[in-house]
């Protein structure tokens, strides 16, 4: 069904390990994200899903292992430099600015693409005038996408959950990122919530070639939607593959279910 | 000028630079002139014939407004076939029986969602052959060779309208008044759906007669909100549109209506009676919400906006304190709140479709909207009654509009002969005799009768007027819209004819009532939840008993007053065919369907358990049950009412 082409390795991680003190919240982890695909972290609580995504994006730095996005190679990413090569977030609990519109929300996530200054956009002179009319075309256009038009003028703060989700996800595709990570973007959500937020995320995979890294609970989303999944436990990598040989893995079968000792 | 597409080129010459059609898209209203629309129309004629579409052939149109969607059905026009516009909402099974009736070989459908429903539907239809789209979202990787982008449709109608510029104008040329214009299948209240088939004359005859009379001219704007498969959307922008040469705005999206109104202000408005409730229900649960000081200009002025509000706007005499205050809650009250519905520059405005609760249109009368009632049907092409500025009643439709002969059989049925009269109902000549008799004269199935002033009064469907078992006259829909005049009260469906009272089944508002329950800090988890809820049920009592106090001091149906009731467990949808795609209660079909529901009302049963079948939106079905409990509202003696009034 899908007419996208899914590529050869973009971005890697490499035994990763991340520790607080002496919680090892990752231990040699390594995994790949190809070009264009859809990629499910999975994992019982506290297995290191969101920490991983953490250090994807340049909020944690590891103590160990390195991390590479194309040509390039890191030891840690700061946010700002993983934002600058087009990696992009949601976040488990929305972080959006709750008494902003929803499309001043999704104007801030084209900030990085401004080149005027302050005092240009303060006096609203000719440049920061065309700037501004093009990236308003442009939050407009994921405003289209997304199907959030009658809230457009509407405090974030005043939406329902499944909508500030949605906004989150508009916010992040502002940034027209390469890679987009998602954190839990189901969490919470009724099945019709689910199944709108499904169809847009494989939209986003499928229209704009985005490459997707999430992190999700309902199995039946992540065995529909991904083309690959890695499954974390207490820190370590203990599957990688299809969605169906991880579902077939006994170990993951073991992690979620628990062993009998 | 006797054909849409001869209107429409002639708009093109005369006022080619003035706005045709407006569209919010992606947040900021484009424009199509005239001139702009003719050519589009033009180019897409020219593809549409090169697929293959003839005249007198029918091309099924599926979509919400949209400029291309307008574009496509006038196109059609062009070559002398018959655009037949399907309701947006209907799953796919619906679409089978129009197609199939009507042979019908070309499609256009708006988005991914319809060509999702006519893919599936394929099978069923092999005529089906083009199916042309408009939003090419979702739709890139589908294959089928059916399919047709508006896009390319364009560009290959432009290349040939440049090999031959005067192929459409020749067409166009070949049309004549009284070949069909539109088909339109009626909303099937009862039975198969039937193709109601209009020329080119039936349509534009009333919609000029009605222009005339109300001075519209291309200076005015509507907003084309509602289902363009329904005849009234079709005449008032479309057929109107092109008579008169105004503006047609579409929204950006359903739910953006209330906004999108306000940013257009229309001139030109109509809105069927459960919008305008709809409305109102929204003003009021934000007054609830508002500061004491609010609420207290609010209810002062319209305390006197309802007592002179309505003579104003009909020019009767009024003192001239009243008028003073009746400024003054102009500029504090009601012009904010004609600004807040987007009603600012309405000029004319027409309420249709059902008896409107002598309240609500009072309302918007009352706060300077000239809102009137008109009357007519799909056979009809909507204008039979129009009520003239100056003479609006809310329990009349009007008098005849000029053209327009009415008689009332001796069932009370109202009978039209007009020159809007439909041709037929498509490959259906026995429906079409028992419609229209020898004379000419179609059968409305409306019971009415000549008010003294001459305007026609319609009570209900000649059908549904019952009588109890000790004979008082039961009009049901009369009842259930007092009902309905409370926020609280979304439907509701009344029972009585030969029984030995009236009982009836409630369908609460959830949003009003959500509300309601918040304010109480009530904590509830969706419809069926509020729905059977004590208190909720005294508050409906309580609507109840004010009905009955009010249908005690009418003394011919003072004997209709509702004894008891329940709360439904679900909201009647037209999906379940409990309602009718311009969401009208099938009373017969519901009465059938919760049979056992009636029998425990008549029963004198406390509570009945309820099993229902019920029909999720993507066509699953489920079971679902619960018990409903049944209440008895007080009801008030004729005479004793009298005596308290």
């Amino acid at each position: 069904m899908s007419g996208r082409h899914i590529g050869g390795v973009m971005l890697s991680v490499e035994n990763v390990s991340l520790s607080f003190g002496g919680v090892k919240a990752l231990q040699e982890v390594s995994f790949d994200v190809r070009e264009h695909e859809v990629r499910a972290i999975i994992g019982p609580n506290g297995a290191g899903k969101s920490s991983m995504l953490n250090v994807l994006n340049g909020v944690y730095h590891p103590q160990q292992g390195k991390i590479r996005f194309g040509e390039r190679e890191f030891a840690d990413m700061d946010s700002h430099e993983a934002a600058a090569l087009g990696i992009a977030r949601t976040f488990q609990n929305i972080a959006l600015f709750k008494g902003m519109t929803v499309l001043d929300n999704i104007m801030t996530g084209r900030n990085l693409k401004m080149r005027c200054n302050f005092l240009q956009q303060a006096l609203w002179i000719g440049p920061a005038r065309r700037e501004e009319l093009k990236h308003r075309r442009a939050a407009e256009e994921i405003i289209d996408f997304l199907e959030i038009q009658h809230i457009r003028r509407t405090p974030v703060g005043r939406l329902p959950y499944g909508l500030q989700k949605r906004v989150e996800l508009g916010r992040a595709l502002a940034a027209e990122p390469k890679v987009l990570l998602l954190d839990e973007p189901m969490a919470g959500m009724n099945l019709e919530e689910k199944q709108d937020m499904c169809r847009f995320v494989l939209e986003v995979n499928d229209q704009f070639g985005t490459t997707l890294v999430l992190i999700e609970h309902d199995m039946g989303v992540v065995m529909d939607i991904s083309d690959r999944v890695v499954v974390l436990d207490y820190g370590r990598k203990i599957a990688d593959g299809s969605p169906e040989e991880v579902r077939k893995n006994q170990k993951v079968i073991d992690a979620y279910l628990g062993v009998a000792h | 000028m006797d054909t849409f597409p001869k209107l429409l080129m002639h708009h093109a010459q005369v006022r080619g630079d003035r706005p045709a059609i407006r569209e919010k898209d992606l947040g900021i209203w484009q424009t199509w002139t005239w001139r702009e629309f003719a050519d589009e129309v033009r180019a897409l004629a020219c593809a549409l014939a090169a697929e293959g579409l003839k005249r007198g052939e029918h091309m099924a149109i599926v979509g919400d407004n949209r400029p291309r969607v307008y574009a496509a059905l006038a196109a059609a026009q062009c070559l002398g076939a018959i655009p037949v516009p399907l309701y947006q909402d209907a799953v796919a099974a619906e679409m089978v029986f129009p197609i199939e009736n009507a042979a019908i070989a070309h499609a256009f459908a708006e988005d991914q969602e319809q060509v999702d429903k006519l893919l599936e539907i394929l099978p069923k239809c092999p005529s089906l052959t083009r199916i042309y789209y408009d939003d090419p979202r979702g739709l890139r990787h589908y294959a089928q060779a059916a399919l047709v982008g508006y896009d390319k449709l364009l560009e290959s109608g432009r290349a040939s309208l440049a090999r031959d510029p005067g192929f459409v104008d020749r067409e166009i040329q070949k049309g004549q008044a009284s070949d069909p214009a539109a088909m339109f299948f009626t909303s099937g209240t009862t039975g198969v759906p039937k193709g109601v088939v209009h020329t080119h004359a039936s349509l534009i005859g009333p919609s000029r007669t009605a222009a005339e009379l109300e001075k519209l001219g291309e200076d005015d704007v509507i907003l084309a909100y509602l289902p363009p498969a329904w005849i009234g959307q079709n005449i008032f922008s479309c057929a109107q549109a092109f008579v008169t040469g105004y503006c047609i705005c579409c929204p950006e999206a359903p739910e953006t209506v209330m906004t999108d109104m306000r940013e257009v202000g229309p001139t030109y408005y109509f809105a069927p009676p459960r919008v305008l409730e709809a409305l109102l229900t929204q003003v009021s649960i934000r007054m609830d919400d508002a500061s004491w000081i609010k609420r207290w200009f609010y209810h002062r002025f319209m305390a006197v906006a309802s007592r002179v509000g309505g003579a104003l706007l009909d020019g009767a005499p009024v003192s001239l304190l009243d008028r003073l205050l009746y400024g003054l809650g102009d500029l504090l009250v009601y012009g904010p709140l004609r600004n807040v519905l987007g009603m600012s520059r309405v000029r004319v405005g027409y309420t249709a479709g059902e008896a409107i609760g002598p309240d609500l249109f009072k309302f918007y009368r009352s706060i300077g909207i000239n809102l009137k009632q008109l009357y007519g049907s799909t056979e009809t092409a909507v204008f039979v009654c129009i009520q003239p500025n100056g003479q609006v009643r809310s329990d009349t439709v009007g008098p005849a509009v000029p053209g327009v002969e009415l008689k009332f059989s001796p069932q009370r049925e109202l009978l039209i002969r007009s020159p809007g009269l439909f041709t037929e109902y498509y490959k259906n000549p026995q429906a079409t005799a028992a419609a229209k008799d020898a004379d000419g004269f179609f059968h409305t199935g409306d019971a009415g009768f000549f008010a003294a002033d001459g305007h026609v009064k319609i009570i209900d469907r000649v059908k549904d007027v019952g009588a109890l078992s000790e004979g008082t006259l039961f009009a049901p829909k009369y009842l259930e819209n007092k009902l309905k005049f409370f926020p609280y009260i979304k439907e509701a469906v009344c029972f009585g004819h030969a029984r030995d009272k009236v009982c009836a089944f409630i369908n609460i508002d959830p949003e009003a009532i959500g509300n309601w329950a918040e304010k109480r800090n009530m904590p509830y988890s969706g419809y069926t939840d509020l729905a059977s809820r004590d208190e909720v049920y005294d508050l409906v009592r309580e609507c109840i008993e004010r009905v009955n106090a009010d249908l005690s001091r009418e003394a011919e149906i003072a004997n209709s007053q509702i004894h008891r009731f329940l709360i439904l467990h679900k909201e009647l949808d037209a999906d379940d065919e409990e309602l009718t795609r311009t969401r009208k209660v099938r009373r017969g079909f519901v009465g059938e369907k919760y049979a056992a529901l009636v029998e425990a009302l008549y029963a004198g049963r406390e509570a009945v358990h309820v099993e229902a079948r019920v029909r999720y939106e993507d066509g699953r079905t489920g079971t679902f049950s619960a018990d409903l409990k049944i209440r008895n509202a007080k009801t008030f003696a004729p005479a004793a009412a009298k005596r308290a009034a």
